[in-house]
């Protein structure tokens, strides 16, 4: 490779961010971090198979502040990939990919994001107080 | 420039067909309502002492939807994160070495996770 800088097509940084083009990187991220969940799921499992002491240890390291912060974050990032999947699912159907549809969806992907991380927590803190 | 050969084996460009996209909105499908069942239910579960876990765990439809869960979540997260790391590794060495190590993490988390719930399920933990 010569040091040349070949010329580039327009890229992200020329265009002015919209909602559509920020859910959709946001899919992404939000994917990765529910992979990572994975180490989560894994630990909680096995505590669980260990016995009742180290299933109380695990519980309060997730019931810490810090732990709380980790699971919102994860929640929040689990059921956005869901609800902007689902619409992904539609687009793969032929469904919603018009001018007009696109706007609102988007809406409609962030609210249901916020009420079902809500119901979650809500659930939670309702049995348990967590 | 097609020949009819091409045509006919349908695996276009990259020799690999549609079996990744199938595969990827096969499981998407799939773990709607098991992502949806899976958070409520452990939702429900936090505070609960170890007891009533196990006895969760014990119920044979639970234990089966959490294997599935499992499986199909994971599959759906390694052919996820393996897009992600063809989109952004541009070392051919380094992209194949992380996709190695990626899909051995998952394979390995499967087996760990399924026979955790089998344990519980057959004898109440390892």
């Amino acid at each position: 490779m010569s040091g040349h800088q070949r010329p580039l097509s327009p890229h992200l940084q020329v265009y002015r961010p919209q909602i559509t083009s920020g859910l959709s990187i946001l899919f992404r991220i939000a994917g990765v971090i529910t992979s990572l969940g994975v180490f989560l799921m894994v630990w909680w499992l096995v505590a669980g198979a260990t016995g009742a002491d180290y299933y109380a240890t695990f519980a309060d390291l997730l019931g810490s502040v810090v732990g709380r912060f980790v699971l919102f974050g994860w929640t929040l990032a689990l059921i956005y990939h869901l609800c902007n999947g689902v619409r992904h699912l539609f687009w793969d159907a032929g469904y919603g990919l018009g001018h007009e549809a696109i706007q609102p969806t988007a809406v409609a992907v962030l609210v249901a994001t916020v009420l079902l991380t809500l119901g979650i927590w809500i659930l939670a803190y309702a049995t348990g107080g967590i | 420039m097609r020949t009819q050969m091409s045509r006919v084996r349908g695996l276009g460009a990259a020799h690999a067909g549609t079996a990744h996209w199938w595969s990827m909105r096969i499981s998407a499908i799939a773990l709607v309502p098991l992502t949806l069942w899976f958070v409520f239910s452990v939702a429900s579960l936090v505070g609960a002492p170890h007891a009533d876990f196990v006895a969760w765990v014990q119920n044979p439809v639970v234990a089966g939807l959490l294997i599935l869960f499992i499986l199909v979540g994971l599959k759906h997260s390694v052919q996820g994160l393996q897009v992600v790391f063809e989109d952004y590794i541009h070392c051919e060495g380094m992209r194949i070495a992380v996709l190695l190590v990626c899909a051995t993490v998952h394979v390995v988390a499967a087996v760990v996770c399924v026979l955790a719930v089998l344990m519980i399920l057959l004898k109440g933990g390892f």
